[in-house]
């Protein structure tokens, strides 16, 4: 029951938020108090494309132990299958005129579009490669490091050396996707032209409905026999074995389920803030999608949304306002977290309400997450 | 003890670095049989635990189950799927869990992810779980996370998820240790009943206990075995009170 309240509360928070930021931008006059301005719009378009990747990132790592530092390079990757589209369709309208060489490839003396562009002038196109790209990538991944058993850190490292080998690789300009300025001057998406506000505010109930739907389907998920498989193959991965179950699978199937959802996130970010490039792929990224997951609370979907969305509002204000101590502030937020507040922001609402014993209810998933996250640091 | 044997090991050999865990061990357990395995420590009761379930792969030997599956070309999954289940020193339980969904997970079943993904609670697998909740004295903690049991009923619901498995083949791991006295005893009324459908074999230190079993036993020294036969037969073995309970 009370998991039916977080859910309903999480996608009435999702869902009514973005349509009263749409309503209040659209339907009333900019001098007025309640008008949101169009920047704000743009934010919480990006806030929400955060809340997909923190949700990616709790799947994996709060409900099978996959501590994942390197989530960022799906999110990239879907951003770079979007971008090229977006460059696509920017045909002749380039700097150099070309109706199908995007400008940058013009510019390193190109004058044949590579293979691998090929068919992203299809929309459609395109949003497959947003999930196939890093599905695949996720699945010769996982093959590899679950079936020989790699996990706990030495999985974490790798995790962050793919994205690290990523970002080095879409750094150099013969790979053939903008090198370091990457990819950038959108013009329109499906028609629709990218600096028109309604584009905007409808990207961003697209991003809030993709969501929320992402949110129901990893909830659904989780709450089956299936997620319960990967609880327990979370805390006791050898019981698991010999109840003849094959972790390796189960990690296998969340893992890619998890990079395409990145990717998706990613995929709708780029459209947003009108740039795709290397630097998205930086370590960096993937360990601050860590850090909102475990300030919302880890292993409870909910909290991951929650805390992608007051993480960065926090970055947003204090970026703007104090700059130079954000860095300090951020780091301090995930110590202070870590040691007080061992369930993430979600587990505050559980402090004023008695124990229960379903095995749904989050704040007991988040707590035996925390037990085992401190059994991780420990060991 | 005549009869089919459901679990040989021939001539076994593990070593750890250098360290033989395992030294030429044979043993064979009759189908239906019950057996205690005692042992001092690093003996190579655990290790051969081990061999048994696929954990470890042996340098040397043979282990095979039932008529003719040789357990050593298997891994932990395919090998319980078998129909040998275990069941570890320390009670390991998904502790986030509810108890009725660790007996629930345990059911002999489909494994693989496409199922469960699908799996609805059927009729059949709600009355299994009631009688094994039933069998483990649980019946009215089904809902109670299983991270909140005591020491005791742990263990107990971890042999409900091996009933539950329907293994052919139950291997025990000081199923006792930490329990109270009367707690002991009622595991071994319930390893005596398991036994009546299944093959068993139990390491354990607790003499008391093996007694209470009144079970052949199998003493290991050094990764071999030195004595098998009734407790006291073995008790009088000169060599097991030299190495073991004269100590």
């Amino acid at each position: 029951m009370r998991t039916d309240r977080i859910t309903t509360a999480t996608l009435g928070c999702v869902l009514g938020g973005a349509v009263l930021l749409a309503g209040l931008n659209l339907l009333t006059p900019a001098a007025s108090a309640a008008h949101v301005p169009d920047f704000a719009i743009s934010l919480a378009g990006k806030y929400l494309c955060y809340a997909i990747l923190a949700l990616a990132v709790d799947l994996v790592w709060g409900y099978v132990g996959i501590l994942t530092l390197g989530h960022a390079a799906f999110f990239a990757l879907g951003g770079y299958a979007m971008g090229m589209y977006l460059m696509r369709e920017i045909g002749a309208r380039g700097v150099y005129g070309n109706p199908t060489l995007p400008d940058f490839m013009i510019f390193i003396g190109w004058n044949k579009l590579p293979w691998y562009w090929y068919g992203f002038d299809h929309f459609w196109f395109a949003v497959l490669m947003v999930m196939l790209v890093p599905g695949v990538l996720a699945f010769v991944f996982g093959w590899f490091a679950f079936r020989s058993r790699v996990s706990g850190v030495y999985l974490s490292i790798i995790t962050q050396a793919l994205t690290y080998a990523l970002m080095l690789a879409f750094f150099r300009n013969d790979m053939g996707f903008g090198g370091n300025n990457g990819m950038t001057d959108f013009k329109d998406i499906l028609g629709f032209p990218l600096n028109r506000e309604s584009t905007s505010v409808g990207l961003m109930l697209v991003t809030a409905i993709v969501l929320a739907a992402a949110f129901v389907l990893t909830r659904a998920l989780t709450a089956s026999r299936f997620g319960k498989v990967l609880v327990a193959v979370r805390d006791a991965e050898a019981r698991t074995r010999f109840l003849g179950y094959r972790p390796e699978s189960y990690k296998l199937a969340v893992w890619v389920l998890s990079a395409v959802i990145a990717g998706i996130g990613g995929a709708l970010y780029v459209p947003q803030v009108g740039i795709i490039n290397p630097s998205e792929f930086s370590p960096g990224n993937s360990i601050e999608a860590v850090i909102w997951v475990a300030v919302g609370g880890r292993g409870t979907l909910a909290g991951a949304i929650l805390g992608a969305v007051i993480v960065n509002l926090g970055k947003t204000w204090l970026t703007s306002a104090l700059p130079e101590i954000w860095l300090f502030a951020f780091g301090g937020l995930f110590i202070l977290v870590t040691l007080f507040l061992p369930r993430g922001v979600i587990g505050l609402f559980a402090l004023w309400r008695p124990r229960s014993v379903d095995q749904h209810m989050p704040a007991a998933a988040a707590s035996a997450a925390a037990e085992a996250a401190a059994r991780e640091v420990a060991g | 003890m005549s009869g089919e044997a459901i679990l040989r090991l021939d001539g076994v050999c593990v070593s750890f670095d250098g360290f033989k865990a395992l030294n030429d061990l044979s043993l064979a357990l009759a189908a239906g049989e019950m057996r205690a395995v005692i042992g001092p420590n690093g003996a190579g009761k655990t290790t051969m635990m081990d061999v048994i379930t696929g954990k470890t792969k042996p340098d040397a030997g043979r282990v095979v189950f039932a008529d003719d599956t040789d357990l050593m070309r298997l891994d932990e999954p395919a090998i319980a799927r078998l129909g040998i289940g275990r069941k570890f020193q320390r009670p390991t339980v998904f502790e986030p869990l509810s108890v009725r969904d660790n007996v629930l997970l345990a059911l002999n079943g489909d494994r693989s992810p496409g199922f469960t993904l699908r799996a609805r609670e059927t009729a059949d697998e709600c009355r299994r779980l009631e009688e094994i909740l039933a069998t483990i004295r649980l019946a009215a903690d089904g809902q109670r996370r299983a991270g909140d049991l005591s020491h005791g009923q742990k263990q107990w619901l971890e042999i409900g998820m091996l009933l539950a498995q329907e293994p052919k083949l139950l291997l025990v791991d000081e199923p006792v240790a930490g329990m109270t006295d009367a707690e002991t005893a009622a595991t071994a009324e319930l390893l005596r009943e398991i036994n009546r459908s299944r093959s068993v074999m139990v390491v354990e230190h607790d003499m008391a206990f093996v007694r209470a079993l009144g079970v052949k036993v199998t003493v290991l020294h050094e990764g071999s075995v030195i004595a098998e036969g009734s407790i006291d037969r073995v008790q009088d073995d000169p060599r097991v009170v030299e190495v073991y309970l004269g100590r």
